[in-house]
């Protein structure tokens, strides 16, 4: 379907799609089996201005784009989901410096951002608040000219890799959902440790660790926005994210079915290619119908977000919900048309399924997106 | 340090197919692609742009479509194109080729570089590099797989040969001829990209060149095709049957007598 | 010169646009075949597939004719020596010259550049040499662009060679490129087959393109001497005949043709652990069915026990399992064993362009719809790890290894 991108937005599709295959197809396979993080890739990304696509020009960026960041995402999720969400997730830590940051902040941390320099990572998740994202238990005691910070998240992809971290920690335990702060975290301050890698199913390029605060001393300059705005930070962060999410879903599903369809063809069963049998095409025409959808909810979403359109949280919870789902289906789909074959590490198929799962759960599980969806919809039935 | 890169847009063979009924090519829809040894020569002469700074020149002679081929180049770095384009030069062989380059880049203006890539994927002659050296009569230096050092006025480089290389200092301006072990071209970056689409591609043609009409084109060109055809199919053979250790002992049979 | 479609023999039959290779002609909405003039390089490969005669290349200009080509006698070749050896392309060049003078009548020569060559002069002779112009000086004894250049250029200018060959290697390519240029010759490079046409008496040079996709058959007619260089392996030298002598005519030129403005500063070998595998007689190698870089070593073995040298597909050199020295394939190197093994290889057409001349090949490969099994001569379908030991084994014994 023509999506009718301008020439800019065409260039980026292009050379993220060149990026995708000359430089992380081939090493996919070997990342996913090591589990190593891909340096070399986000280097060649940062040297090509992708990481430019979500920071402001005056700050060495492309110009912030929803819509360029899910592009670039989808072409790279089409060759491997995990190396993708190395790239997307410095878009998550990034926004919040981009959103909330004042002039001193971002001339410090974007321009290297922007170039790939250095990679960023957003703190939130904790052992004992997922989905109940007010639940952390990180505190952030102001003393002098310094926050101290307690505590650990974990299940943070990239951490460990990335220099820069944007972290939420409360404040203020007795406001509540009010009480909560965002704060810039660099590598290496002293208290700032890391926890162990995770071992994981799928996305095995991206590293995902436990970060460690124990009296850590953040300056207090690092402070985004005031105290008491870490939520805020957060759901903003998320808005301008979700699609991203959805993007790379929606790579892994396309790459699922273009892998599917290749083999559909090659495979000869009964003196024929199976794709010439009616209930092959039947499952590719479902796949390929879905992926459309899927894409185009992605898309109308990002549009809207860069065109400034308020209340885009329920668009961006359908967009990410719809893809992952979408993104499930078609690459369990694939692998069945890949029979044997797609139960095999040997063949593409099986690390499509594998890195599809995590889009279902990660920036707000489906069920959240569910209800924030639900939540809207009975809202505006109320007016 | 002003450099001229000479580039050629040629088919993606990996692409080209035979048509198995008339064992011809496939042509349609087969890509244009710069020449892949090209593509180290572009990025050779943007790393020393960025080493000693300059210009970039990327000159290439070829039908309008070409034009697409300068634009990638200057994504990668280069500063402008020169697209060396008339009717008159159409059914150069290397010699009209390499004397029409050279009359594009004495009009391009000075230069202390040539670089071109080792030979064109399509023709696979190697020989428009030295003739342009030629007909400018610089130095050049063939098959560089690395730059040791380079100044104002000269330049040391490694030489590929087929056990090993040799080390040859070239006074400037000079042409060398570059193989793939010399780099890994870059992946343009979106400015790059940018810049590109509006950057300023020259149309030179005859009546810019004015060059001598017996040493372009068809009458420039001593070589001439007479005959195209598709090389007779090696046929195959013989499948041995059986287990591993079956089939080898037939294949041994077979062939022992040509093993000395 | 112009290409013209006489449109009332034409019948859109479509002949024409099958044997373009330049997809240069289509046939119109009117039935008629109709020429793409920017494509069309007028090579007249269409002119002559026409059932109907209904292509014309019309001569608007008559092609530039160098005076004098009457008085070019001879076939030269370049004797191409490194360190004072001479190289064996050299000898297969001798061997060819020596088949095509004898379709010419005239003489062989052999041109001879370095320092300190005496001792080779007679072996020159025996593989078919009738003259060696003999070129020698200090400063000659390695190979520089400008001064064999030169040398070469007065050489021809002096003594007029009708047909002039060297071999399609690092040096020669380098060097006949310039001379062409200089003495305004055609030069057809990587030429695979040579031969007189019997009516013009003119050299007839087919050479690979594409790739190897297509052929060409290339000629000279108008202007001397007419060059080509070819690749080692590709000819036959000729069985030495130790009764053969020869002229040896030494030419000495002003010492200001032997400078060089570049400068040989070093000259660094790198030497190989196993045998160079252009100069090889058997070649085992391995591709991308070899599944990793260990997989090699049972390579090694039955390449041990065949004397043979161990070969690469590209994408086990881009695997990093093998160096690119021994890559074989159109960004490789072309080779002519007399057996070529294929473990674990596809036999795409990039790898096929660089070994299909071998004698004889050996396809090993678990999938039987593997390309390279319609070219082999002799093919086991089977897992590598299984079939290769097996061979070496079977080798061991039969050769009393």
């Amino acid at each position: 379907m023509d999506y009718l991108l301008t020439e800019e937005q065409k260039m980026i599709k292009e050379l993220a799609h060149k990026i995708a295959e000359e430089k992380i197809r081939p090493v996919a396979a070997k990342y996913d089996l090591t589990e190593e993080f891909p340096w070399e890739v986000m280097k060649v990304a940062g040297e090509s201005d992708m990481f430019g696509l979500f920071i402001p020009e005056e700050y060495g960026g492309m110009g912030v784009n929803v819509l360029n960041l899910c592009l670039a995402t989808e072409e790279f999720s089409r060759a491997c989901g995990g190396i993708a969400v190395c790239y997307a997730a410095s878009a998550l830590g990034t926004f919040p410096i981009v959103l909330f940051g004042n002039d001193q902040q971002k001339k410090k941390y974007l321009p290297d951002l922007a170039k790939g320099k250095k990679i960023a990572a957003f703190g939130l998740t904790e052992p004992e608040a997922g989905s109940d994202a007010a639940s952390i238990k990180t505190t952030a005691v102001k003393k002098g000219d310094y926050y101290i910070l307690n505590g650990m998240k974990h299940f943070i992809t990239n951490g460990g890799d990335a220099e820069t971290y944007t972290v939420v920690a409360m404040t203020d335990k007795n406001k509540g959902a009010r009480g909560a702060s965002a704060f810039i975290v660099e590598k290496g301050t002293p208290g700032f440790t890391f926890g162990k890698k995770e071992e994981k199913l799928g996305i095995r390029a991206s590293s995902t660790r436990e970060l460690v605060f124990n009296d850590c001393k953040v300056p207090a300059e690092n402070l985004l926005a005031k105290e008491g705005m870490g939520f805020i930070v957060t759901m903003k962060t998320f808005d301008m994210s979700r699609p991203g999410v959805a993007a790379q879903a929606l790579g892994i599903a396309q790459g699922a079915m273009e892998c599917a369809a290749k083999y559909a063809r090659q495979r000869v069963q009964f003196g024929k290619p199976i794709s010439s049998f009616q209930g092959i095409q039947w499952m590719l025409a479902d796949m390929a119908t879905e992926v459309e959808a899927a894409r185009a909810l992605v898309y109308a979403c990002a549009r809207a977000i860069d065109a400034g359109c308020k209340d885009v949280g329920r668009d961006s919870a359908m967009a990410k919900l719809f893809a992952s789902d979408v993104a499930m289906k078609v690459s369990t789909d694939a692998i069945q048309i890949l029979g044997g074959y797609g139960y095999m590490k040997d063949y593409p198929a099986e690390k499509y399924m594998r890195d599809a799962k995590i889009t279902q759960i990660y920036e707000g599980t489906n069920q959240i997106q569910r209800n924030i969806i639900g939540l809207q919809l009975i809202k505006d039935m109320a007016k | 340090m002003n450099i001229i890169v000479c580039i050629k847009q040629v088919p993606e063979t990996t692409e080209v197919r035979i048509n198995p009924e008339t064992n011809t090519l496939i042509r349609d829809g087969v890509k244009s692609i710069i020449n892949p040894f090209d593509m180290y020569a572009i990025e050779e002469a943007v790393r020393l742009k960025e080493r000693f700074g300059g210009k970039v020149s990327v000159v290439t002679m070829g039908p309008p479509q070409a034009e697409c081929a300068l634009r990638e180049a200057i994504s990668m770095g280069a500063d402008d194109g020169f697209l060396v384009c008339d009717r008159a030069f159409a059914g150069s062989d290397t010699w009209a080729t390499s004397y029409t380059l050279a009359g594009a880049i004495r009009k391009i203006g000075a230069f202390d570089l040539i670089i071109c890539g080792k030979q064109a994927s399509d023709g696979d002659t190697a020989q428009v590099g030295p003739g342009i050296a030629t007909h400018l009569d610089i130095p050049q230096v063939t098959y560089v797989k690395k730059i040791e050092e380079a100044g104002e006025k000269s330049m040391r480089v490694e030489r590929m040969l087929e056990e090993g290389f040799e080390i040859i200092e070239t006074p400037l301006p000079a042409l060398i001829t570059v193989v793939k072990e010399i780099n890994d071209p870059r992946i343009p970056s979106l400015k790059g990209m940018m810049r590109a689409k509006s950057a300023k591609i020259t149309m030179l043609g005859q009546k810019d060149l004015n060059l001598n009409t017996t040493k372009i084109g068809l009458c420039g060109s001593p070589t001439q095709v007479v005959k195209i055809f598709t090389p007779p199919q090696r046929q195959g053979g013989q499948m041995l049957q059986g287990e591993a250790a079956e089939a080898a002992k037939q294949l041994v049979g077979l062939i022992k007598d040509e093993v000395n | 010169m112009a290409i013209k479609i006489i449109l009332d023999k034409c019948t859109g039959c479509s002949l024409c646009v099958k044997t373009c290779p330049f997809g240069a002609i289509k046939v119109n909405a009117a039935r008629k075949a109709e020429v793409d003039t920017v494509k069309c390089t007028l090579c007249g490969a269409c002119v002559d597939s026409c059932k109907f005669k209904a292509i014309e290349l019309v001569k608007t200009q008559e092609r530039c004719v160098m005076p004098g080509i009457e008085n070019y006698k001879g076939i030269w070749v370049f004797i191409e020596q490194k360190k004072g050896k001479v190289q064996s392309v050299a000898y297969e060049l001798l061997g060819k010259a020596h088949e095509l003078s004898g379709k010419l009548g005239c003489q062989v020569s052999g041109v001879l550049i370095g320092h300190g060559m005496d001792d080779q002069l007679d072996e020159l002779f025996w593989h078919g040499a009738d003259n060696i112009y003999l070129v020698e000086a200090p400063e000659l004894a390695n190979f520089q662009d400008e001064p064999y250049t030169n040398i070469l250029v007065e050489l021809i200018k002096k003594h007029k060679p009708e047909i002039m060959l060297c071999g399609a290697t690092a040096i020669g390519r380098s060097l006949i490129s310039r001379v062409a240029i200089t003495v305004n010759a055609g030069l057809t490079a990587d030429c695979t087959g040579l031969d007189i046409d019997p009516k013009r008496k003119i050299l007839l040079q087919t050479r690979p393109a594409f790739g190897g996709n297509i052929m060409a058959t290339i000629i000279s007619p108008n202007h001397r001497p007419q060059m080509s260089t070819v690749r080692h392996k590709v000819m036959q030298p000729m069985a030495p005949d130790k009764h053969r002598k020869g002229k040896v005519i030494r030419e000495t030129f002003p010492s200001s043709l032997y400078a060089s403005r570049t400068r040989l500063l070093d000259i660094v070998e790198e030497v190989e652990s196993l045998v160079n595998i252009a100069e090889a007689d058997i070649i085992v190698s391995g591709g991308r069915g070899m599944g990793a870089k260990d997989n090699f070593k049972i390579l090694e073995e039955l390449a041990h026990v065949l004397g043979a040298a161990v070969g690469s597909s590209r994408a086990a050199v881009d695997a990093g399992w093998m160096p690119y020295s021994h890559q074989v394939g159109q960004t490789g190197r072309t080779v002519a064993p007399k057996i070529y093994f294929a473990c674990g290889i596809s036999g795409q057409i990039q790898h096929l362009v660089g070994m299909q001349s071998s004698k004889i090949i050996v396809a090993v490969n678990k999938d039987p719809e593997a390309p390279i099994f319609k070219i082999a001569t002799y093919g086991i379908l089977g897992d590598v790890m299984e079939v290769v030991p097996s061979l070496t084994k079977a080798f061991k014994q039969a050769l009393n290894k």
